[in-house]
């Protein structure tokens, strides 16, 4: 039992950094109708910026996290840019081929770079952790889990509460509706961009002290975190966030009790069953193409 | 235009085409040439490396440019299948003394079981299902190679890989293998014009319609994924044989982005461009040798070069080369225009084609439609009309099986239809057309018709052969007007042209009803009067018509019969004139006071 509590808490921690991944990609989704498959390149490339400026160049860890998340929104504009924009008006397949291609041009770049070696970067806290009962608590794990609730919290304000969300929302729904009543959706898509880049870039921030900093694990991530949009419910942001709780859970625990060498399965293999059985997700609800 | 009348029939003036074989005589000629050189020149064994590794790759790379090209679905996994041939020789032969032949058979086997499964499970949802579908399953494949150490001895690899008797220099084994890569890029080659090839690229332009023609959309996608697989495991088992050592990281996620690569630099489409394509890319990675010094500088360039690829050269060098081309190819042939249209719809049923009974479509709470009762009698034009928003095209769309209906039946010309997918409702004789017209857009108005015939169950076209389909489909564009533009690609006709060839795609199928989803929206008046010439001119050869519309003159004029639809409901059905004048119709139309 007390195995099972500190499993809980360790899932519900490791979840809660592929619900943030998973709501990039529901939010650039819902606003291109596209899956950026670069999504998890993001965090990568974030842990990594972590690196070059807290351990590199050794500036004080808040400093770097700034600077880290200011170069996550840059990235976000250039990929943009780079590779959706020009696509924009192509069916999904070229797009998402694009998104394939930008997703191993980071990787291996980030890897012609800084070499094969993981790198290690320590979590933004003295204390390790405490121990509460039976579960011990860990401080990196406590502050993955309070960042998440408030980043939720924050992009529910900012969704219901302000005129760029409802922008956002707006042009999401109907880009044609939208640009008529003013709205500019090539500003929209942007933002959108900019603001999943760098909320890809939190999570890899927030998780790298606990894995290594390494080259696979953008697509690790990104694939997790896809799987949680599915269990989810496509498209829907509540079902991103319990997908990917869950799917933490469930690998945390298939890990302790079933194998180790195979805990990135468990995701795929959860991802199979609901594609099977439940495609339209927890929350999700069957879409037909309309003739 | 003389009625048609059964006693006479149409006298199959079938062209008689020189058998296949014969006229592909030049590609086996070739092919066999440049065995014998293989076979015959002396290569160094860095050569013979590079052309072992260019050939097996190729055939891999065949796979995805019938998935991806043909059908338009992505498989992000073909280095899983490659491993899974590779890794069957590797293991049987190494390890277990098996016979060459027997792992070979064994790996495609196990290609094409892992590729029919994975696609079963994702298929019918498509698209970015698949795409990390497949991107899972390679990486649960590299697990696998890392980790089941018993069976494939981890990172280490295998080693001593045997050869078949027959080809044990590696200059016969070049030989053999440069023999299969001829085999399958024939089959590649050959396959768009076969009637899998045509449905799979009819699937890839318009699912929709692809299921409305009667093509069985899920079970197309998934024999082009299981080809795609088993044409890895072939690749991948000779690949093995060539190198004699195989090892996880030669099978991993990056050699998928290598092999997609390679199919989207030569051009996704056609399996010269896979050639193309994957020859530059064992080619030029030796060239510049140096940057393999730098971990992941080459891959990081693949990435770029997929962007750019996608960007700026979306058909890659031989579609490119092809597109200059083709002004100077002299145009092929139009057919002839074949006989006059013979339509014969069946008459299985009794006096109603169509008997639809207290048939529902709730979306969540909203009743789009709700408790419709339809019969369409057999023969004439039966029109289903009514406001914006009063449930016609949702009836259309159950009707024809694009939407599960929620309540209710549906009969057709006797036949139980209310839950068959929309290739059964097609197969068991119904045709449509849609409201924002749905061709294929990549072909010719003759292919797109020529689907048409092909629809299953179809007792018009003799025994299917490419020839009767060809004056079939004919037959169906000069009775629309369009025989002596048959050549010509969609994009080249007029809005309501391309009306014509969906009318004609679905009279070539000969169907037992006729769906008619606004055909008369968007055309110019002086097109209008020729949809009504038109639609008289099917009617009178016995064919049934469902039409719904907005165009009141042509309702009145063309049906006989009117159901009127407000709200999702019934609100009156009978002879034309009388619904027509109906106090509830024109309040509909007009409003109350």
């Amino acid at each position: 039992m007390d195995l099972a509590l500190q499993l809980l808490f360790t899932g519900i921690g490791i979840g809660a950094v592929y619900a943030l991944v998973a709501l990039g990609f529901v939010l650039i989704f819902r606003a291109t109708n596209v899956v950026n498959f670069a999504q998890g390149e993001f965090s990568m490339v974030a842990a990594y910026l972590m690196v070059v400026f807290a351990v590199d160049l050794a500036l004080p860890y808040w400093l770097s996290f700034l600077l880290s998340l200011a170069g996550m929104a840059l990235l976000g504009a250039v990929f943009n840019l780079g590779v959706y924009y020009p696509l924009r008006h192509r069916t999904f397949l070229p797009v998402i081929i694009a998104t394939i291609g930008a997703s191993i041009l980071m990787a291996n770049s980030v890897l012609a770079i800084y070499g094969p070696q993981p790198q290690v970067l320590e979590g933004w806290f003295e204390t390790p952790g405490i121990q509460l009962g039976p579960v011990y608590l860990d401080s990196q794990y406590l502050l993955i889990i309070a960042a998440t609730a408030t980043l939720v919290a924050f992009q529910y304000w900012f969704f219901e509460h302000t005129l760029v969300g409802k922008k956002l929302q707006a042009t999401s729904q109907d880009k044609e509706m939208a640009s008529l009543l003013g709205i500019s959706v090539s500003t929209m898509i942007m933002v959108t961009f900019i603001y999943s880049a760098v909320l890809g870039g939190l999570a890899g921030i927030l998780v790298a002290p606990i894995l290594f900093v390494s080259i696979q694990m953008g697509s690790t991530i990104a694939l997790k975190a896809f799987a949680a949009t599915i269990i989810g419910g496509f498209g829907d942001v509540t079902g991103a966030i319990i997908g990917g709780l869950s799917l933490g859970i469930i690998e945390t625990f298939g890990a302790a009790y079933v194998s180790v060498p195979y805990k990135d399965a468990f995701a795929f293999l959860v991802l199979v069953l609901f594609l099977v059985f439940r495609p339209q997700g927890i929350f999700g609800e069957r879409v037909a193409e309309k003739a | 235009m003389s009625a048609p009348s059964e006693n006479i029939q149409p006298i199959a003036v079938v062209p008689r085409s020189t058998p296949l074989l014969i006229r592909h005589a030049p590609y086996f000629i070739g092919a066999a040439i440049v065995v014998a050189l293989a076979a015959s020149a002396s290569f160094d064994g860095y050569i013979l490396n590079i052309l072992m590794q260019a050939t097996t790759f190729a055939i891999a790379v065949f796979g995805l440019s019938v998935v991806l090209g043909l059908c338009g679905q992505i498989n992000l996994a073909q280095a899983a299948f490659f491993g899974f041939g590779a890794y069957a020789v590797a293991i049987g032969t190494a390890d277990y003394q098996i016979s060459y032949w027997l792992c070979l058979a064994a790996g495609c086997v196990m290609a094409l079981l892992a590729g029919a499964l994975l696609g079963m499970s994702t298929l019918r949802l498509g698209g970015h299902y698949l795409a990390m579908v497949t991107i899972s399953f390679q990486q649960i494949v590299t697990l696998v190679m890392i980790n089941a150490i018993w069976l494939t001895h981890g990172p280490d690899g295998v080693g001593k890989i045997g050869r078949p008797a027959l080809f044990q220099s590696s200059q016969s084994y070049l030989a053999f293998s440069v023999a299969m890569l001829a085999l399958v890029g024939y089959f590649v080659w050959h396959l768009p014009q076969t009637r899998l090839g045509r449905a799979m690229r009819a699937v890839r332009d318009n699912e929709l319609a692809a299921g409305v023609a009667g093509i069985d959309v899920f079970r197309t996608k998934i024999y082009a994924f299981a080809i795609c697989a088993v044409l890895g495991g072939l690749g991948g088992g000779l690949f093995a044989g060539g190198f004699a050592y195989v090892s996880p990281d030669q099978f991993s996620f990056a050699e998928s982005i290598v092999f997609l690569t390679m199919s989207l630099l030569g051009g996704v489409a056609s399996p010269i461009g896979s050639a193309i394509g994957t020859g530059l890319l064992i080619l030029i990675p030796e060239w510049l040798r140096f940057l393999k010094s730098v971990p992941g500088l080459y891959l990081a360039i693949y990435g770029l070069s997929v962007i750019l690829i996608i960007r700026y050269m979306p058909d890659g060098i031989w579609g490119f080369v092809t597109a200059g081309l083709d002004r100077f190819r002299r145009k092929a042939r139009v057919p002839d225009a074949g006989l006059p249209l013979i339509l014969a719809p069946a008459k299985t049923g009794g006096e109603m084609v169509l008997e639809v009974t207290g048939l529902a479509k709730h979306f969540g709470g909203l009743k789009a439609v709700d408790d419709v009762d339809i019969a369409v009698r057999r023969g004439g034009v039966h029109a289903l009309i009514g406001p914006n928003g009063s449930g016609k095209t949702t009836t259309l769309n159950v009707l024809s099986g694009l939407y599960q209906a929620t309540a209710g039946k549906v009969l057709l010309d006797g036949t139980d239809v209310t839950t068959m997918p929309p290739h059964l409702r097609a197969a068991a004789g119904l045709g449509r057309t849609f409201q924002n017209i749905r061709l294929f857009r990549s072909m010719s108005a003759l292919e797109n018709v020529v689907i048409g015939a092909e629809r299953p169950g179809n007792t018009l076209i003799g025994k299917g052969s490419e020839a009767e389909l060809t004056l079939r489909a004919m037959s169906a564009l000069s009775f629309v007007g369009l025989g002596p533009r048959a050549n010509e690609l969609i994009s080249s006709f007029s809005y309501g042209h391309q009306r014509l060839i969906e009318i004609a795609r679905a009279l070539a199928a000969n169907p037992t009803l006729l769906l008619l989803d606004e055909p008369a929206a968007g055309l110019n008046s002086s097109e209008k009067l020729e949809l009504h010439e038109l639609l008289k001119r099917i009617a009178a050869q016995g064919l049934t018509i469902l039409i719904i519309d907005h165009d009141m003159t042509l309702v009145s004029e063309a049906a006989q019969h009117i159901t009127v639809l407000n709200f999702g409901r019934r609100i009156a059905d009978g002879e034309s004139m009388a619904v027509l004048r109906h106090p509830d119709v024109v309040s509909a139309y007009l409003g109350t006071d």
